[in-house]
């Protein structure tokens, strides 16, 4: 029993990183119905940036902020200077110059700092919080720095004009341009939010699994995995499927299927999703008046 | 000085070319018609002046031209546009809706009082303002989207159908309304109707649209007696 609710509590922990990343492919799903499938390399790149940073000596929040800071410039940028071309092509076309991002991420990031496997600090004590024994300080700050992320999105997208334009312009462009809004810089903005909540999940993830170029390589699928079974289009769904995922890989990895196959519960769940209900958990099935 | 004039506007979809050198002017405070039967251009006509459109010739608002501008320029100038269909944000709230129509203003702290004067305009709205939109029918939702188009505080308003797919009851009471807005609030209307008689009864000046053409202008009034007109549009 000892053993489960460790696990458990464990997949809690990673199902948090799952979720930040879910909830950066929900956010470009939602603002312009694709999928980035270079999220994952964005967010490795970003934490190395982060790495370099403290590594010449900035202490650890400085360089987090600094980092995410970045990593929402750099979303722009590849918004306003790579999307934006290809907004009306086909979506095969937009999928190869995504997988195209991926692989120039990849190995540029190699290139700069090698494929050496590196450490990743963590920002949280060594010693385990509140005197429990099943998770450590980095598992359950992470989870916090999970639900922080969360909330604050809520408020930014509830509360303020701001949120309600980017969630305007994304279901209704046309109509968003008649009130005034510029929705170009909009979908900027979505690319730029999802690309600092992914350096977020690349930091919390990269004390667990190390610093390498090909860090997110699972990571991803497991996003895909949660961002599916929430509905990709629903952010408070793709939360959920993350620690779904997460607790999931980690149970059945521990006590079922062994730990060479943990990747295969993610792709079985993304085509158990697909073939039986596509729309996920909680999201919006499409009904069309004919 | 026209508040906003047109010359010469040609517009395009891809190859079919649908508005073929239309021309009209409009003073401030007034309330102007475009009519015309089923794809002469009307809508293009205002798409064409919001900057929805590809188009060539010259649009002047307030002696400025505005042709070639982006649409969300245009409307920072003080245009609010009432598509063709409603425009809607179907997810968002009736309130939500209605805040995203200031949203380009500078002065937010009016918007509460906006809100509360639009709201004297369409009590449905504020009974139903944390409703979805796209839970409302089809005349509460017009009735946002002219609604939407007043939270701008516009100089002047472009109206797409505003009767369309309405029971006669709410065009009245529609109609009504935008009278008094433009009474009181001094907002110069460009109405596109195909319910011709509604359009000549609220406007002061007409202008006939025939396969992307002006055809005719003038009064309302001289409009309503022309003999083609009241052939082919008022059917009597």
């Amino acid at each position: 029993m000892d053993a489960f609710i460790h696990q458990v509590l464990a997949g809690l922990a990673t199902g948090g990183i799952y979720a930040s990343l879910a909830l950066a492919l929900v956010m470009i799903y939602k603002a312009t119905n694709h999928l980035n499938f270079a999220q994952g390399e964005m967010a490795m790149f970003s934490t190395y940036l982060a790495w370099t940073m403290v590594n010449a000596g900035m202490g650890y929040w400085p360089a987090f902020l600094l980092t995410v800071l970045l990593a929402f410039v750099l979303g722009v940028v590849i918004e306003r200077v790579i999307i934006r071309p290809i907004e009306n092509a086909p979506v095969l076309a937009v999928v190869v110059v995504f997988i195209g991002l991926l692989v120039i991420f990849n190995s540029v990031t190699g290139w700069i700092y090698t494929y050496t496997i590196k450490t990743f600090p963590s920002p949280f004590p060594k010693e385990p919080l509140f005197g429990q024994k099943y998770m450590s300080s980095h598992e359950i700050g992470a989870i916090g720095v999970t639900l922080v992320v969360v909330l604050l999105l809520y408020a930014f997208f509830r509360f303020t004009p701001l949120g309600l334009a980017m969630r305007a312009a994304a279901q209704n462009p046309e109509s968003a341009r008649l009130v005034g809004i510029r929705v170009g810089w909009m979908l900027a903005l979505g690319w730029g939010l999802a690309a600092a909540i992914g350096g977020v999940g690349g930091m919390m993830v990269a004390p667990i699994v190390y610093l390498d170029p090909n860090m997110m390589g699972g990571v991803l699928l497991y996003a895909f995995a949660a961002a599916l079974v929430g509905g990709i289009d629903n952010p408070g769904g793709a939360v959920f499927g993350g620690f779904l995922v997460g607790v999931l890989e980690n149970v059945l990895g521990a006590f079922v299927i062994g730990n060479e196959l943990k990747l295969a519960v993610a792709l079985v769940l993304i085509i158990g999703v697909l073939v039986v209900r596509p729309s996920g958990f909680f999201g919006k099935v499409l009904v069309t008046r004919v | 000085m026209a508040l906003l004039e047109a010359s010469a506007l040609h517009a395009s979809y891809g190859q079919t070319r649908v508005l073929h050198g239309v021309s009209f002017a409009m003073e401030e405070g007034t309330i102007t018609t475009l009519l015309g039967a089923n794809g002469a251009g009307k809508t293009t006509t205002l798409r064409a002046l919001c900057g929805m459109v590809r188009t060539e010739g010259e649009v002047r608002f307030n002696g400025a031209r505005i042709d070639g501008r982006a649409t969300e320029d245009i409307v920072r100038l003080g245009i609010a546009h009432v598509p063709d269909g409603r425009g809607t944000f179907l997810n968002l709230t009736t309130e939500e809706n209605l805040r995203l129509g200031a949203y380009s203003r500078k002065d937010r702290g009016a918007v509460e009082e906006d809100l509360e004067r639009v709201y004297g305009y369409f009590p449905r709205l504020k009974e139903r303002h944390a409703q979805q939109a796209g839970t409302l029918s089809g005349g509460e939702q017009q009735m946002l989207a002219v609604s939407r188009g007043l939270m701008l505080r516009p100089k002047l308003m472009l109206l797409d159908e505003p009767s369309f797919g309405l029971s006669p009851l709410i065009v009245k009471e529609l109609f009504g309304i935008l009278r008094a807005v433009n009474e009181r609030e001094r907002v110069s209307l460009l109405v596109v109707e195909q319910n011709a008689a509604m359009a000549l009864d609220l406007a002061d000046h007409a202008y006939l649209i025939e396969t992307g053409r002006v055809v005719l202008s003038g009064t309302a009034d001289d409009i309503k007696r022309d003999d083609a007109v009241r052939r082919s549009y008022l059917g009597y």
